[in-house]
């Protein structure tokens, strides 16, 4: 069986990080598993830990009154779940659910930022590594609010 | 694609519509509708993928539709109600009479993908066009490297074609990759936009040839990302929509700077389309 140390070696949101980092960061993180359905995290929770995904996907909910739970994004393999760990006052803004059996590398978020202050380069790269998933999340989300596939008539 | 906006002569009679029986019509979504269409005398009509024909309601207008099927002389076409004439043409019901003309315009490049993988990238009723070359695709599927079918729509119960997508994934003769905008709790599928698919899809970009399909803006990100992933311009088509009215290159209501759309497209490389793509008032 894979180290943690390995696993992370391994994943694309850490690709190109120098092997001492990765073990720096892997003191940090621990592989954990959800069955399809179970509840990963909820809106306004304390948000104490990130995830990395590697098998499954996750569905990133609200409840939204008379319409019940929406689905605003799936999270697959590859991708990291969560940044309100990153930012006070680290509370989770949605809910998320494994949509199928989730195995992931959990991050404790607290023991991460304790390490970043120490190391700045560590939390310059780390935090890099947060914004690129950001912007593109926030492009997909723009696309998104175009609304391409509404009604625009004959022409 | 040709530089020139000076026509060629179409065909005789390409302007004269020939009368068609619609056969079946079944509904997609709450506003698609697919119909089936049979020849009222004459040869039947045998489009390439990619083509497009110009469907009549008489007494109402005409209007383009791509061809979503072509078997055994009877056409297929997916049509969205969003005016007076796709409404028409989508109430009509089994048994009334349609105007036909064409096919019209350029094709999807099968022939000149093959040895390589093909993916192929769908928004909305943007998979209607590439439904015939998807089919085409699996047919001959010893000819292709991987085959990938990327597809996104608005809601789950906006998408086309649902269930010939299950068996499509069941038979497993190519990859197949669902999403949709945004879904109430239950759907188990994806949750995010078409052009997100691209960075993972299993295709290999040196050799993959994309066909791309959907309302602009979502072919515009997608372009991006097959560009980012490694896919060469010339590599990637598009199928371009315009205000096409004769379908002959006649009326120029159709142009798309030097070219007509409905002459030198609807298909068109995106190397030669991309400088007519950055001019905004086109």
């Amino acid at each position: 069986m894979k180290t943690v140390t390995e696993l992370l070696g391994e994943a694309r949101f850490f690709d190109g990080l120098r092997a001492e980092t990765i073990e720096l960061v892997s003191g940090c993180a621990s592989n954990v598993q959800f069955d399809s359905g179970t509840p990963i995290f909820r809106e306004g929770e304390h948000a104490d830990s990130f995830y990395l995904l590697r098998h499954g996907s996750v569905a990133l909910e609200t409840y939204v009154p008379a319409r019940g739970a929406v689905m605003i994004e799936t999270i697959e393999a590859g991708d990291v779940l969560g940044w309100s760990w990153l930012f006070p006052p680290y509370r989770w803004h949605f809910d998320a659910r494994a949509l199928t059996a989730v195995r992931a590398t959990a991050f404790d978020g607290k023991c991460l930022r304790g390490k970043c202050a120490a190391d700045p380069a560590l939390g310059y790269e780390l935090v890099s590594r947060f914004a690129q998933t950001l912007i593109e999340r926030l492009q997909w989300t723009r696309l998104r609010l175009l609304d391409v596939y509404g009604h625009d008539g004959e022409r | 694609m040709t530089a020139s906006a000076e026509p060629d002569s179409p065909p005789a009679g390409a302007m004269v519509p020939r009368p068609f029986l619609l056969r079946r019509r079944r509904r997609e979504t709450s506003d698609t509708w697919t119909l089936t269409l049979e020849p009222l005398g004459g040869d039947g009509i045998e489009p390439l993928p990619g083509q497009f024909m110009m469907l009549y309601a008489f007494g109402v207008g005409e209007i383009p539709v791509s061809v979503s099927g072509a078997t055994d002389g009877l056409l297929t076409h997916t049509v969205r109600s969003v005016g007076a004439v796709s409404g028409a043409i989508c109430a009509a019901k089994a048994g009334a009479v349609l105007g036909v003309r064409g096919p019209f315009g350029t094709t999807w490049p099968l022939a000149e993908a093959t040895g390589g993988d093909v993916v192929v990238v769908a928004g909305g009723v943007g998979l209607a066009p590439l439904r015939t070359a998807v089919q085409c695709l699996e047919r001959t599927r010893a000819a292709y490297g991987e085959v990938t079918l990327l597809y996104g729509g608005r809601t789950p119960g906006d998408l086309l074609f649902r269930r010939e997508l299950d068996q499509l994934h069941r038979r497993g003769k190519l990859g197949l990759d669902v999403t949709v905008d945004t879904a109430q709790h239950g759907w188990a599928g994806r949750v995010g936009v078409v052009p997100k698919l691209i960075s993972t899809a299993r295709f290999d970009p040196a050799s993959a040839v994309a066909l791309v399909c959907g309302p602009e803006v979502m072919m515009r990100f997608t372009v991006a990302a097959l560009l980012q992933r490694g896919v060469a311009p010339e590599r990637i088509h598009l199928s371009m929509e315009r205000n096409m009215q004769c379908a002959v290159g006649h009326c120029g209501h159709c142009q798309l700077g030097p070219t007509l759309v409905c002459r030198d497209g609807p298909v068109y490389r995106y190397d030669q389309l991309a400088p007519l793509l950055e001019v905004r008032e086109l």
